[in-house]
C-alpha cells in the first residue's frame, strides 16, 4: 500500500498505512526526496500512528528518509510511535538517532513551526 | 491446540503476512498486545533475515500448550548459506549487509527461548519461543 503524502503549508505529511512493505518504504524515500524540491518544504512529518511494528529495516529507512530531507533542507518529524511499538523498539536495541519524535501530528506541526521561525525566512 | 501455520518466505512482502500471523497466533492465545509487538518485531527480523541472506525459506508458528503454561514456537528455517561464525552473528551491531546488525540478538532479546542452528552451505533454523505472561 503506496503512502499517501499530504501538502500543508510548507510541510509533508506521510500517512503510513497499517501494512508497510520495504517497497512502500523506498518509494516512500524517494516520493519526498522529489516533493521536498517542487513543494519548496521545510518539513516532513512521518505519522506513523497506524504501524503496529517497527522493525529494524523501518528504522533505518526512516532514518534515510530523514538524513535526505536534512539535505535538501527539510526537518523530518515522526509522530504517532505507539507505546508497544516504542517499547518494542528498545528491546530490540533500535533508535531513530538524528530523527526528531512527537506525540502526534499536532506537536509535530508545532515543533516543525518552531524550528522554522528560529532559521528566519527561506531565502529564494 | 491449534495446528501449525506456515508461511512461505519468498518475497520481502511474505514478512509482513509472517508477522501478522504472528500477531494473530500470539492474540488468539492469550498474550498481552506488548507481547503480540514483541513476537511479530522478532518475526519481522528473522523473517527479513531469510530473505536478505537464503533468498527464501519457512516461517512455522505453532500454539504451545504444557502443563501451567501457554506460548508459541516460531520456527524460521532455510537452505541458505548458513553462517560462518555465529557467535559473532549473535553480536549486537554485526551485520555483514551493513546493515543495523541487531536482528539476531534482538530477537533473542524479545524471546523468552532462542536458538540458532546454522551450518555453512547447509542453512540456518532459527526455533524461538515466548511464554504468556
Ligand atoms: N538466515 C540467515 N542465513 C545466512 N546468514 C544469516 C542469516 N541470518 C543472519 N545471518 C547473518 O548474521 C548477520 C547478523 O544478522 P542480524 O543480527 O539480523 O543483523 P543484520 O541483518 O542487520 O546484518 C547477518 O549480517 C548475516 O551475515
Ligand atoms: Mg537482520
Amino acid at each position: 500500500m503506496a503512502v499517501p503524502i499530504l501538502k500543508q503549508e510548507d510541510v509533508l505529511i506521510a500517512q503510513v498505512q497499517a501494512i508497510l512493505s520495504d517497497d512502500d518504504l523506498n518509494q516512500l524515500k524517494d516520493d519526498l526526496s522529489n516533493r521536498i524540491g517542487r513543494a519548496r518544504s521545510r518539513g516532513v512529518i512521518i505519522d506513523v500512528t497506524a504501524l503496529d511494528v517497527l522493525d529494524s529495516f523501518a528504522t533505518r529507512t526512516i532514518r534515510g528518509i530523514a538524513y535526505t530531507a536534512k539535505l535538501r533542507g527539510a526537518n523530518t518529524v515522526v509522530v504517532g510511535i505507539q507505546p508497544d511499538v516504542a517499547f518494542g523498539m528498545v528491546q530490540l536495541g533500535l533508535s531513530l538517532e538524528g530523527v526528531e519524535t512527537a506525540l502526534d501530528l499536532e506537536e509535530g506541526l508545532a515543533f516543525l513551526r518552531n524550528a522554522a521561525n528560529s532559521r528566519g525566512p527561506r531565502v529564494r | 491446540m491449534s495446528a501449525e501455520i506456515r508461511v512461505p518466505i519468498e518475497h520481502e512482502r511474505d514478512i509482513v503476512t509472517a508477522r501478522q500471523r504472528g500477531r494473530e497466533l500470539a492474540a488468539a492465545n492469550g498474550f498481552s498486545s506488548t507481547d503480540q509487538t514483541l513476537v511479530a518485531l522478532a518475526i519481522s527480523e528473522i523473517a527479513r533475515n531469510i530473505v536478505s541472506y537464503a533468498k527464501r525459506g519457512e516461517v512455522m508458528l505453532l500454539a504451545l500448550e504444557e502443563t501451567g503454561r501457554r506460548g508459541i514456537v516460531v520456527i524460521a528455517r532455510d537452505e541458505g548459506p548458513g553462517i560462518a561464525d555465529p557467535e559473532l552473528a549473535m553480536k549486537d551491531g554485526y551485520s555483514t549487509a551493513k546493515s543495523l546488525g541487531v536482528g539476531l540478538p534482538g530477537a533473542k532479546r524479545v524471546m523468552d527461548e532462542f536458538k540458532l542452528e546454522t551450518q555453512l552451505g547447509k542453512g540456518t533454523t532459527v526455533t524461538m519461543k515466548k511464554w504468556v505472561r
